[in-house]
């Protein structure tokens, strides 16, 4: 089968191509661009960005586009409410642009580095054969997600809530492939390497190669996966093979999945270094310039939740009681405790909380509240994890880089005499 | 009966012709917006600027600048969605260099930094902003 990518239509080649066969090299839609010849090899001014922005084909209307060059969106809170996330409501965070021919025939994952007995190269077909099937409910959320309300503001695709989701994936233990493959003692991480395309073009650039632990990578929910809820999975979400660690930031999933390096020292790949996906050994004033020696690398994510029923904004007519609901995660950790307070924090409700549909999944809570008279209210969810920690109602520690803002939801709601 | 149809049909193909003449015309005006007349308009400082209606930049000195060399990659949204000082822009200006094969801005790149350092300055918001644009609803069940 052979899938093409027609989510890559945003880059409108022809159409750059013809303003300047109209306008004359050098210019693009009549501006100059300038240094055009200080463009490197292997790249091109591509047409200019579309402002408007349309939701790519397979994805829900009403996510919200951050970025459409590369394609970044997020899930409005309400359109999680779901136990397990349809994939078409699932947020999207690519670093690139997927790749644009796939083959999923001729697709293989090799397994190399210098902490395995020898480089073993596996076709999809073999991965799908040898080994035993898994399907898990994992939650995936960008360690970026809440960035926006970081102050001072932090750079990069500013997430509100919405970079989370919990679906089913089914694929292989990635535990099994690299028992199969054998790995070496001195084992300590492993790197993803994937078929995206970088935003430049040029071909010699790596996107983005992140990974984990050995540890990490050795725990049975660990996945190399090719379906989200029993579909091939779709090409902006890593369509024919991807990497899917449930807990951790979900940029440690590498999608378009073609090669696994097993390492002897922590993976050094782009993205795994500086500020990207690191924060502050200690925790530090807003604003301040950290070393790159005092970050540390973002393992499990903190415990977080959200209100995905109602809506923010709820109007109550003659009636004081509404039921809210949604659902909460920990990182590799379980959720212990789930609140939900009407008067600012100021007193909290316990919430009605399920056991995950196994490990690494959200959890799903409810509860009714009452409202004493009429006015003006804020609905505000607290989770509590295994270890005790809870959110906090104001944004956590400052990080240059915005991640881990685990700070409470909140939805508005007005009850009406 | 019969010619009463004919009428209604004429009528329903005028406005099918006139829609169309509509939105052709809309969106040919639209491409001639997206060069030079803007559809928008935001305050900062008192002062009014239009935006862009095809990438959603600010239009004031700079603005051609940013257009072409930033958008060159990456969607105008990454910068649109920003907040940063000037130095905070010149550090991301030279990560891109570095990282993501950013050309030399040559001494534009004064103009496309004072551009965002005034447009897309950072606001103070303290720890926590209140809850805004919220679209209120009845809640039935």
């Amino acid at each position: 089968m052979k899938k093409e990518n027609s989510e890559n239509k945003g880059f409108n080649r022809r159409k750059f191509l013809a303003a300047t066969a109209l306008s004359g090299a050098g210019t693009l839609m009549g501006l100059n661009v300038v240094f055009a010849n200080k463009l490197p090899k292997g790249t091109e001014p591509l047409a200019l960005g579309n402002f408007a922005g349309k939701v790519p084909e397979g994805k829900h209307p009403e996510l919200v586009i951050l970025n459409d060059r590369p394609w970044n969106m997020e899930t409005p809170p309400h359109l999680l409410d779901d136990k397990v996330t349809p994939a078409d409501l699932l947020f999207v965070r690519n670093n690139g642009h997927p790749p644009s021919k796939i083959d999923e025939e001729n697709w293989t994952l090799t397994i190399a580095g210098e902490s395995v007995e020898k480089e073993v190269t596996l076709s999809l077909k073999d991965l799908k054969t040898k080994f035993k099937h898994y399907t898990y409910q994992l939650t995936i959320e960008c360690g970026g997600n809440g960035r926006s309300e970081m102050n001072p503001p932090a750079k990069g695709n500013q997430w509100s809530t919405g970079a989370v989701g919990s679906p089913e994936w089914t694929g292989v233990r990635l535990k099994d492939v690299l028992e199969y493959v054998g790995i070496k003692s001195n084992a300590v991480y492993i790197g993803y390497y994937g078929k995206d395309v970088h935003l430049s073009g040029d071909s010699k650039k790596t996107v983005i190669s992140r990974g984990v632990p050995i540890q990490k990578a050795l725990e049975e929910e660990s996945l190399i996966a090719w379906a989200i809820n029993g579909q091939d999975l779709p090409v902006l979400h890593g369509y024919p093979l991807r990497l899917v660690f449930g807990g951790w930031p979900a940029s440690t999933s590498g999608k378009w999945l073609d090669k696994i390096v097993v390492r002897d020292k922590v993976h050094d790949g782009p993205k795994m270094g500086g500020d990207s996906y690191r924060v502050p050994r200690i925790p530090v004033e807003p604003g301040t310039v950290v070393k790159e020696e005092d970050m540390k690398i973002i393992e499990s994510m903190p415990v977080k939740s959200l209100i995905t029923y109602p809506k923010s904004g709820a109007v109550l007519k003659q009636k004081r009681t509404m039921e809210v609901r949604g659902h909460a995660w920990a990182g590799d950790l379980n959720v212990n405790k789930m609140e939900v307070s009407i008067d600012f924090g100021a007193t909290w409700q316990v919430c009605e909380l399920a056991q995950p549909k196994n490990r690494l999944a959200w959890q799903h809570w409810k509860a009714e509240v009452e409202f004493p008279e009429e006015g003006y209210y804020e609905v505000w969810a607290k989770a509590t994890d295994s270890e005790g920690k809870a959110q906090p109602m104001v944004v956590p520690g400052w990080n240059p880089k915005g991640y881990l803002n685990n700070a409470c939801h909140r939805i508005a709601v007005k009850v009406l005499a | 009966m019969h010619k009463y149809l004919k009428i209604k049909q004429l009528f329903f193909f005028l406005v099918l012709a006139l829609g169309w003449y509509a939105c052709t015309d809309d969106t040919s005006r639209k491409d001639e917006q997206a060069e030079e007349k803007p559809v928008e308009t935001e305050v900062v400082k008192e002062e009014v600027f239009d935006i862009d209606s095809a990438t959603g930049l600010v239009i004031d000195t700079g603005f051609q600048m940013v257009r072409a060399n930033c958008i060159a990659c990456h969607s105008a949204n990454l910068v649109t969605q920003n907040r940063a000082s000037r130095d905070g822009w010149k550090e991301m200006i030279r990560w891109m260099q570095e990282s993501q094969n950013l050309w030399d801005l040559g001494p534009n790149e004064e103009l496309i930094l004072d551009y965002l350092a005034k447009h897309y300055a950072p606001k103070m918001t303290g720890r926590r902003a209140r809850l805004k644009d919220i679209e209120w609803y009845e809640l039935k069940d």
